[in-house]
């Protein structure tokens, strides 16, 4: 048998150089989790890099030390005698290799705390953001409310007194505050570009918090399997300027037709659909 | 008719044809050759743990063939943009009975075969506590594992994944009985379960030979020790969420249905309390295999026993205090989250220690790449990765975006694959001879082996950028437009791989059965631990005479110092006392497979009938005064002559 650590390194060279060659499309339309659009998103990003670095770290040592001993200990036909020793432990090498590790997740944990408690929190549009569409956007949140259907997304402004479906719009620049329930089984309301998921559960409101940085449209979709029709359950979230977004809640109050008792009902039976909106958002 | 699902197409009709001929096929095979007594007296009426061992692995391996299909028919579906070639329904179907398969229907009897085939050779004893529960436990598993397998073809698989998240599993949502035969199958194979890891744990705490104290004990003896802690106390919590559910599906009970406020939430709750626990109960033991083999093929002693020890202890507590990382996304305030996330964290700890130790077991050694050891090797940077990917999804921030997204899909068969599976291969390879006396070929092993690792690389690899993507799981298809096709197309080349490997391993079965070098020895490796002693397969009774255990790696002591396993040669044998064998606990679990039918279909009269079986069964057991009988002198002096004992 040859040694097996040349083929295995080539191996890793192979999947090392591929890795490389895909992230030549970090974009936001094809790797929106690596390229942050809003504040939450971009916070929960460099805790993504930051866990990456560090894990990396670990990789290429254990890594070293592996290739090492595979290649040096092998048995070679000239050592057939050689009797390795009977070695019971090390406790000072054992105390470095416990440490280690205690270090690195000491070093994972305090950011990984902090961020945690920062996202429960209304975003504020923080340094790394740099210039954004925030200039003349008012830091008030806006609310919106997210249920979940089988199989599709009906959004709620109670503010604006509107309702869309598939699709919501949002102003840029402006903490949005989601409220998640479902009328069903349980989904996860994502848009990657923007910022982590968080689940609707029928019986409960979960809140979360996102927030884009300029005018855009971002992918959304559910995470969690609800039945026949999950994987068509998408939407689009479109970011505007502050003063586009109050135009276009005109437009819908003005164009669009009331939401039936009819048209809620058939939202409520199984079923895709296309998008959809409401220029009121209580049935009648 | 849709009870036999004749109107649901090719994929049907197909399996109705090969089960039926399958069916056939063995009816005729062992008619023919007048195999029905055999079968009957030396296997399916055994109390041997030998031979229960080696029944858990057959049927794992054939577990691992179905849910190996199952994975590739899934990669097939999602190989390139908008494919018709699974609808939706079948899809769910098939993600659902892959997921649950590969869990309990494949890892778990791989492990538990293992337990079977090698614990109490290594502690030097004949049997296990209860030889009789532990065959119970084997045809229970039986029992679900066929039921669950029969609902492709008889009324439709479960659809709700393997997790079975309330609400979408509640009648109202998902009716048929589908999702019963998830629930119900997993409480049958429970029951066996959680009998074995009592059988374990009274086996390796009270059967050990004298001298061999705990910590002389062979490191997978250990590992199956911690893990049958963790059965015992992780298994009943499955019990309770499946019978909650089922109450609510078969009896109209409200636990979990949010309308007559019950809490969806708290199945997840109980399910990732049994569920995170099981993640362990499938790798500890892999762990202890690999330990044995980078000792045994490094020619040295494993470096530091103590650590490895402590840290296993240190992964069972931590593994009871982290379920909540399954759903950081369920609006838990920040503080539960980072509880969660930080001890997550805190299994990279031991962890780490762990694999250190494997990596110095090697230092200064004499490494011999057999297979066995190949697995073994292979398994370090494979099972890094996904550990490490582990400690990233234990950030709860980050795991926002990564849950239930194809990072996450990645990470688990990282884990699981390159863990639990390579540490099956490598205790196949490792284990073979000493289950049927024969070696697999070490070159066609080797096939395997690359094959596989290479494919499973390919196949898992590009999941991460996918999660990074957007591509969430459980999607049965999706639009062009995202980039996701290629790397799709170049996963599902991977997953083939795999399947090759996986033949190749199936025809390196066949190929050494019939031309396999032939273990003469019993000690094919020169390894270190006591199942080493005995012949290749040990004779019914293990041991002759329980020998005296004078420390660690007490084989390798033994041979070292020039001492027979039968101890000195002038004191003579005794009479061995052994249990008898019994065809009660295959009749007893085809009654649970009765009443689990019943259950499954709510078809009260057949369930009755069933649990009525069941007791009169377990009655019967406890009129039965004549369950063992003694193997005469002349019998072992005969056996151990012809091992060369004497
Ligand atoms: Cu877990």
């Amino acid at each position: 048998m040859k040694p097996s650590g040349r083929r295995l390194r080539s191996l890793l060279l192979v999947v090392g150089l591929s890795m490389f060659a895909l992230t030549g499309c970090n974009s936001a339309k094809y790797m929106p989790v690596l390229s942050p659009q809003g504040p939450v998103a971009r916070s929960e990003y460099y805790l993504i890099i930051w866990s990456f670095a560090l894990m990396l770290v670990v990789v290429l040592g254990v890594f070293v030390i592996y290739f090492y001993m595979l290649v040096k200990y092998r048995a070679r036909p000239e050592n057939k005698d050689y009797v390795p020793p009977e070695i019971e432990g090390n406790s000072r090498w054992e105390t470095i290799w416990t440490l280690i590790p205690v270090i690195i997740v000491i070093a994972l944990a305090i950011p990984t705390v902090a961020v945690t408690y920062k996202l429960v929190k209304p975003p504020k549009a923080d340094a790394a953001t740099g210039s954004t569409a925030t200039a003349g956007a008012s830091s008030n949140p806006i609310v919106i409310d997210v249920i979940s259907e089988r199989w599709k997304w009906v959004f709620k402004y109670p503010a604006q007194g509107i309702e869309t479906v598939n699709y919501v719009n949002i102003p840029a620049g402006q903490p949005v505050d989601f409220e998640l329930t479902s009328d069903g089984p349980m989904n996860t309301f994502w848009v990657p570009a923007l910022g982590g998921m968080e689940f609707n559960m029928p019986g409960h409101d979960l809140k979360l918090w996102l927030e884009a940085d300029h005018a855009g449209t971002y992918q959304g979709r559910s995470a969690q399997y609800s039945g026949r029709g999950f994987a068509a359950m998408t939407f689009d979230v479109n970011a505007q300027s502050p003063a586009a977004f109050t135009k276009w809640v005109q437009t819908i109050k003005q164009t669009k037709p009331p939401l039936t008792k009819q048209a809620d009902k058939q939202l409520s039976t199984p079923g895709n659909v296309g998008k959809m909106a409401f220029s009121t958002a209580e049935p009648q | 008719m849709h009870f036999f699902m004749l109107d649901e197409g090719p994929l049907i009709w197909t399996s109705d044809v090969l089960i039926i001929l399958a069916t056939i096929g063995i009816i005729a095979v062992l008619s023919y050759f007048k195999l029905w007594k055999w079968l009957w007296d030396n296997w399916l009426t055994t109390v041997d743990h030998k031979k229960i061992g080696i029944m858990y692995l057959i049927a794992a391996i054939l577990m691992l063939f179905r849910g190996g299909t199952d994975g590739l028919l899934l990669r097939a579906q999602l190989s390139w943009p908008n494919m018709h070639f699974l609808n939706a329904d079948h899809y769910d179907q098939i993600f659902t009975t892959h997921g649950t398969i590969m869990i309990l229907f494949m890892a778990m009897p791989a492990i538990i075969g293992f337990f079977n085939v090698a614990v109490p050779l290594q502690i030097g004893c004949r049997d296990v506590a209860f030889p009789y529960l532990n065959a119970i436990s084997f045809w229970l598993f039986f029992a679900a594992a066929m039921l669950f397998n029969l609902s492709f073809v008889v009324g439709g698989s479960p659809d709700g994944g393997w997790t079975s998240y309330t609400p979408y599993v509640e009648n109202a949502f998902d009716p048929g009985p589908g999702e019963n035969y998830f629930l119900v199958a997993l409480q049958i194979t429970g029951i066996g379960t959680i009998a074995t890891g009592v059988n374990f744990l009274v086996t390796i705490l009270r059967m050990r030979a004298p001298g061999m104290t705990l910590m002389r004990m062979p490191m997978f003896t250990w590992s199956v020790f911690i893990t049958s802690i963790i059965i015992v106390f992780a298994f009943p919590v499955l019990t309770v969420a499946l019978a909650l559910l089922l109450i609510d599906r078969d009896f109209g009970s409200h636990f979990f249905t949010v309308s007559a406020g019950g809490m969806p939430m708290q199945y997840v709750n109980l399910f990732w309390i049994w569920g995170h626990p099981e993640v362990y109960i499938v790798i500890l033991p892999a762990f202890g295999i690999f330990s044995e083999v980078f000792s045994t093929f490094s020619r040295k002693r494993l470096f530091g026993y103590s650590a490895m020890v402590v840290s296993m202890v240190a992964i069972a507590i931590l593994s009871f205090v982290v379920w909540v990382h399954h759903f950081f996304t369920m609006g838990a305030g920040p503080g539960v989250n980072s509880f969660f996330g930080v001890s997550t964290m805190a299994i990279a700890i031991p962890t780490g220690v762990k694999v250190f130790n494997w990596l110095f077991t090697m230092h200064k050694g004499r490494l011999e790449y057999t297979t066995a050891m190949l697995w073994a090797v292979g398994f370090i940077p494979n099972f890094l990765i996904g550990g490490l990917t582990g400690v990233m999804l234990a950030v709860p921030p980050a795991d926002y975006q990564y849950h239930n997204s194809y990072f996450l899909v990645s990470h688990f068969h990282y884990v699981l694959i390159g863990g639990t599976v390579f540490g099956v291969f490598a205790a196949l390879y490792y284990w073979w001879p000493k289950m049927f006396g024969v070696l697999l070929n070490e070159r066609l092993g080797k096939w395997h082996f690359w094959l596989f690792m290479i494919g499973f690389n390919i196949c898992f690899f590009p999941m991460y950028f996918l999660g990074f993507m957007g591509m969430t799981r459980r999607v049965y298809t999706y639009p062009a437009g995202y980039g996701w096709g290629v790397i799709n197309l170049i996963e599902t080349f991977g997953a083939l791989l795999m399947g090759i490997g996986f033949l190749v391993f199936a025809f390196n079965i066949l190929w050494s059965a019939r031309y396999g070098e032939r273990d003469t020895t019993g000690d094919p490796w020169d390894a270190r631990t006591l199942e080493w002693a005995t012949t290749s397969p040990a004779p019914t009774y293990n041991f002759a005479r329980i020998p005296e255990i004078k420390g660690r790696d007490a084989w390798w002591l033994m041979k070292k110092n020039g001492e027979s396993i039968n101890g000195p040669k002038d004191i003579p044998f005794e009479p061995i006392h052994m249990p008898n064998d019994s065809g009660r606990p295959i009749i007893m679990s085809l009654f649970f497979f009765i009443a689990g039918a019943g259950f499954v279909f709510e078809w009260w009269i057949l369930a009755i009938i069933g649990l009525a079986g069941v007791l009169v069964t377990m009655a019967l057991r406890s009129f039965e005064y004549d369950d063992h009988h003694y193997i005469p002198v002349e019998e072992i002096e005969k056996t151990e002559a012809a091992a060369g004992r004497l």
